[in-house]
């Protein structure tokens, strides 16, 4: 039995912000808060364009994201007024330290129950706490590819 | 580029001061004296999180006496309120099992944790840190910029040895250092506090061993009651806290 307990409720189409208070909210405003900054050194006066990686081991649905970018740009204005986003996934590789042998999230969360996966898209590196190499059981792996957020391109205008 | 470092100063930015409970050696104390700050702060009226750094070996929770709480989804993750202090640790995360990680993966739990976590406006955030100069150390020098550090030791030359690498790094990034506390005292010496006033640092006092310490565990109640609370309640007075 669990010691601590999952807030299971997810975003479904349809619903606002207010019904379901996302943690990917923060998440999407770190994204627009990085892109104002890089754009700020690169004295960019309005952001046209930001294409972003969201690992896959974060578990983000596109549509939750996206609607928390647009709710964030709604209140922000300025360099962000009229600005794409572009949403990516990296594919996840995870490799063994012991035995080499390499897999993939959808193998690995075949074995996850309902709330070690919800903790993984919480804290990704929980990975290592709730998973096991497949083929030798070792919890010495390394998150190759697939995880965290990042921005990979900023297109805008001086 | 990593977009979660740039949020972190935001979510930092109600909190008054930030005070990370560290030493350079292992078992000296520092989660009990980062718990019983947070709670001695909490009595006095202050508003307190408490943020448990330890990855490997979390145990605030211990010593809160945490049980089936879960962060609520907000913007964020917001901190469960416990026995009035806003905790948050891995330990939600990872139902207390082993916890395996090496260190590229500690730097990113600490990114996600900072960017996550929506503390909202604070007096005070204790971060409880795990021993030595490592991943965990240098990340909070790195992304919590107003950090102070309370470091803690024991009188024992070994500990010692160690405690006082972590203060010469501090002193040397310019770190701000509130002092030096001397844990688990059983004889009168001045040993550590001759060590500390050398290396031209504050030596805040110390706090007597106490037999009957582990009676508290789990019981922040009965915590506030104890010598141990009694001796650190004293050296909080010295430095106006």
């Amino acid at each position: 039995m669990c010691l601590f307990y999952f807030s299971t409720v997810r975003f479904k189409p349809g619903f606002s912000l207010s019904d379901f208070h996302m943690h990917e909210w923060a998440l999407a405003e770190s994204i627009l808060v990085a892109a104002v900054e890089a754009a700020e050194k690169e004295k960019l006066k309005i952001i046209s364009e930001i294409k972003i990686s969201i690992g896959e081991l974060q578990q983000i649905e596109h549509d939750i994201f996206e609607f928390a970018l647009e709710e964030i740009i709604k209140t922000q204005g300025g360099k962000l007024k009229n600005v794409k986003t572009v949403i990516e996934t990296e594919k996840s590789t995870l490799k063994c330290k012991s035995c080499e042998h390499t897999w993939d999230f959808s193998d690995m969360k075949k074995k996850l129950n309902e709330d070690e996966s919800e903790a993984i898209h919480f804290i990704p590196e929980v990975a290592f706490v709730h998973a096991r190499c497949p083929k030798c059981g070792s919890p010495d792996f390394e998150i190759m590819t697939g995880r965290g957020v990042s921005i990979t391109s900023i297109k805008g205008k001086r | 580029m990593d977009a979660r470092v740039s949020v972190i100063d935001k979510r930092l930015k109600n909190i008054k001061r930030i005070i990370s409970v560290a030493s350079g050696k292992g078992g000296v104390g520092k989660s009990l004296v980062a718990s019983s700050l947070a709670i001695n702060l909490s009595k006095k009226g202050f508003k307190v999180g408490l943020l448990d750094l330890d990855l490997y070996g979390p145990s605030s929770h211990i010593i809160l006496g945490v049980k089936d709480v879960f962060p609520k989804e907000e913007k964020g993750i917001i901190p469960p309120n416990v026995h009035g202090i806003n905790f948050m640790s891995i330990v939600y995360f990872t139902e207390d099992k082993p916890s395996p990680f090496r260190g590229i993966d500690i730097s990113n739990i600490i990114i996600e944790l900072l960017a996550i976590t929506q503390w909202g406006s604070l007096d005070f955030l204790i971060i409880d840190m795990p021993p030595g100069i490592g991943d965990e150390t240098l990340d909070v020098i790195r992304l919590i910029k107003k950090s102070e550090f309370l470091v803690v030791s024991t009188p024992s030359k070994v500990a010692l040895g160690a405690v006082s690498k972590l203060l010469k790094i501090l002193k040397e990034l310019k770190i701000p250092i509130i002092g030096v506390l001397e844990n688990m005292s059983m004889t009168r010496s001045s040993f550590i506090k001759n060590e500390i006033d050398s290396m031209d640092l504050p030596y805040l006092g110390c706090i007597s061993f106490d037999n009957a310490l582990e009676e508290s565990i789990g019981k922040p109640n009965r915590l506030l009651e104890s010598d141990f609370m009694g001796d650190l309640d004293n050296l909080l007075e010295g430095i106006n806290l």
